[in-house]
C-alpha cells in the first residue's frame, strides 16, 4: 500500500505553505471557470474518493486515512482544467521503540489542461498520467481499483507516474465494429517536488471490438534522461457482454526487468441482481509475476524473481460505498510473506456550486 | 499454503471464471433495470456507448446533478477518447 501510493505522490513531507497555494489554485481555476462558462451544464465539478485502508505485511499492519479530490473545470467550449491530488496520513509500527508513528503524504497526481483542438485530437499540457499501459491512468483512482495496492509491474514504463510536458490524443477512428484510440507525449525533466518528472516520450494505441468487448493495446515509451531505456507494454481487457465478469491484463518489459498481471472479477449480481445481499459481493483474483534480468535499483521492480497471488473479496455497502479485503501470498528467493488488505472507500461527485 | 496449491487454486479459478461468467449471462433489459444508471431507454445509443466506455472502468454515479453533465463528459471525452458521436449520444442518456 506504502508503497503504490508512494508511487504515485510526488512528495513525502508535506509542505503545507505549498499545500495552500494548491487550493487557492484550485479555487482560482473554479472561480475562472464559472466566470467564462457557457452552459448551464459546465459547472465545475469535485469528484473522488475518501477512505481508510489497512495493509498487514509480513506481519505489520499500517493505517492510512486517504483523500483524493479531483477538479475539473471547463474554461470556454474547448477547455478543460482538471486536476487530481491525494493526502494521506499513514500510521506504521515504530520499530524497536514500539508504538507507533506515521508520516503524512501530499502529492498531485496530475494538474493539466485539455485543449480540444478537433473531433480525433486533444492537445493536453501541463502535467499529466504517463499514457503507458492501462493500470497508471485508468486504474489508479481510489474509488476504481479493486485492490488497495497496484500490479508489481506498474512502475515499468511510466518513470515517476506522471510526466511533465505535452501530450496528444483522442479517437483515431470510431465506428461501430471498432474504434482505435491513442496518446502519444514528450515529457522535459522537472525536479519540482510536486511536478517531478523524467525527461521521456512515448505512446499508447488501443483498439476495441464493441462486439465482442474486446481491448488490446500495444505501449511504448522511452526515458531520454540518464542510461536511456526503452519500455514497452501490452494490454488485453475482455468484459463479455450481459455478464459481470472482468478480465483485465497487462505485460510490461524493460531493460533489467519484466512482468505481468492479469486479474479477474466477477460481481454476484446474478443471485437477485446488484442491490440484493450477494449481488453487492464481488469476488476478485489477480496473479502476477515478475522476472529480473539484471540488478537495478531504480526500476521499481522486486530485487529477484517474484510470484504473487491475489485473493479478494469487496462488498459494495452502497453504490458508492465500498469495503475492499484482499489476501495476498507472494512467493520470491528474498522470502515468501503474506500480505492482508482491508479499506473502505466513498466515492464523491457533486457540482461547485448550483448550475446557473 | 505452498508454491503448487497457489498454481492449482489459479487454474482452478481460471477455468471457474468463464463458466461463471458464461452462466451469468442474462437478459439486457434486466441489467438495464438497474437504478444506478441514468434513466434511458435500453436500446438507446447513448447506453450503448456509455456500456462500451465508461463501464469499462467504473460504474455511473448513482445521481448526478444536471448542471455537471458536460463537465463529465469533456472530462471521459479525454480520459475514455470518446468519439464526438459517443461523447453526444452520452450526454444525451445523462441529461435524460
Amino acid at each position: 500500500m506504502r508503497a503504490n501510493l508512494k508511487n504515485m505522490l510526488r512528495l513525502e513531507r508535506p509542505n503545507w505553505a505549498l499545500s495552500k497555494q494548491i487550493a487557492i489554485a484550485y479555487l482560482a481555476v473554479a472561480a475562472l471557470s464559472s466566470a467564462v462558462q457557457a452552459s448551464a451544464q459546465n459547472t465545475p465539478l469535485i469528484s473522488g474518493g475518501v477512505g481508510f485502508v489497512t495493509s498487514t505485511n509480513n506481519g505489520n499492519t499500517t493505517y492510512t486515512p486517504v483523500i483524493s479530490p479531483v477538479l475539473a473545470a471547463p474554461l470556454g467550449d474547448h477547455l478543460l482544467v482538471e486536476s487530481r491530488a491525494t493526502i494521506l496520513d499513514s500510521w506504521f509500527p515504530n520499530g524497536s521503540h514500539g508504538g507507533y508513528t506515521s508520516n503524512s503524504f501530499l502529492g498531485l497526481s496530475y494538474l493539466q489542461a485539455d485543449i480540444i483542438a478537433s473531433s480525433q485530437l486533444t492537445f493536453v499540457a501541463g502535467e499529466f498520467l504517463t499514457p503507458f499501459g492501462t493500470y497508471n491512468e485508468r486504474l489508479t483512482p481510489i474509488w476504481i481499483s479493486s485492490y488497495e495496492d497496484a500490479p508489481l509491474i506498474y512502475p515499468l514504463g511510466i518513470g515517476t507516474g506522471s510526466g511533465v510536458g505535452g501530450m496528444l490524443r483522442g479517437s483515431l477512428f470510431s465506428s461501430s465494429r471498432a474504434s482505435i484510440d491513442y496518446a502519444t507525449y514528450f515529457s522535459a525533466t522537472s525536479t519540482n517536488e510536486q511536478f517531478n518528472a523524467q525527461r521521456s516520450s512515448g505512446g499508447r494505441l488501443s483498439v476495441y471490438f464493441p462486439d465482442a468487448r474486446l481491448e488490446a493495446g500495444i505501449s511504448y515509451s522511452r526515458r531520454l534522461q540518464g542510461a536511456a531505456a526503452d519500455f514497452v507494454g501490452t494490454h488485453l481487457w475482455w468484459e463479455p457482454a450481459e455478464t459481470h465478469f472482468r478480465l483485465r491484463s497487462e505485460y510490461a518489459h524493460g531493460p533489467h526487468a519484466q512482468g505481468y498481471w492479469a486479474q479477474a472479477d466477477y460481481r454476484l449480481a446474478r443471485f437477485g441482481g446488484e442491490d440484493s445481499f450477494l449481488g453487492r459481493f464481488e469476488p476478485v483474483f489477480r496473479i502476477q509475476q515478475t522476472f529480473r534480468n539484471s540488478p537495478d535499483a531504480s526500476d521499481g521492480l522486486p530485487a529477484t524473481n517474484t510470484q504473487r497471488a491475489d485473493f479478494g473479496i469487496n462488498y459494495r455497502l452502497t453504490h458508492e460505498l465500498r469495503i475492499n479485503s484482499s489476501y495476498s501470498r507472494q512467493f520470491s528467493d528474498a522470502g515468501n510473506r503474506n500480505i492482508w488488505e482491508t479499506g473502505i472507500v466513498y466515492r464523491f461527485l457533486f457540482p461547485t456550486w448550483k448550475g446557473k | 499454503m505452498t508454491k503448487p496449491h497457489i498454481l492449482a487454486a489459479v487454474c482452478a479459478i481460471s477455468i471457474l471464471f468463464p463458466v461463471l461468467a458464461q452462466s451469468a449471462a442474462m437478459p439486457s433489459k434486466a441489467r438495464s433495470s438497474t437504478s444506478t444508471q441514468p434513466k434511458t431507454s435500453a436500446s438507446s445509443d447513448g447506453e450503448r456507448a456509455f456500456k462500451q466506455n465508461c463501464s469499462r472502468c467504473h460504474n455511473a454515479p448513482q445521481s448526478l446533478s444536471p448542471a455537471i453533465t458536460g463537465t463529465v463528459i469533456r472530462h471521459m471525452r479525454v480520459r475514455a477518447a470518446l468519439s464526438e458521436k459517443d461523447e453526444r449520444a452520452i450526454l444525451r442518456f445523462m441529461n435524460q
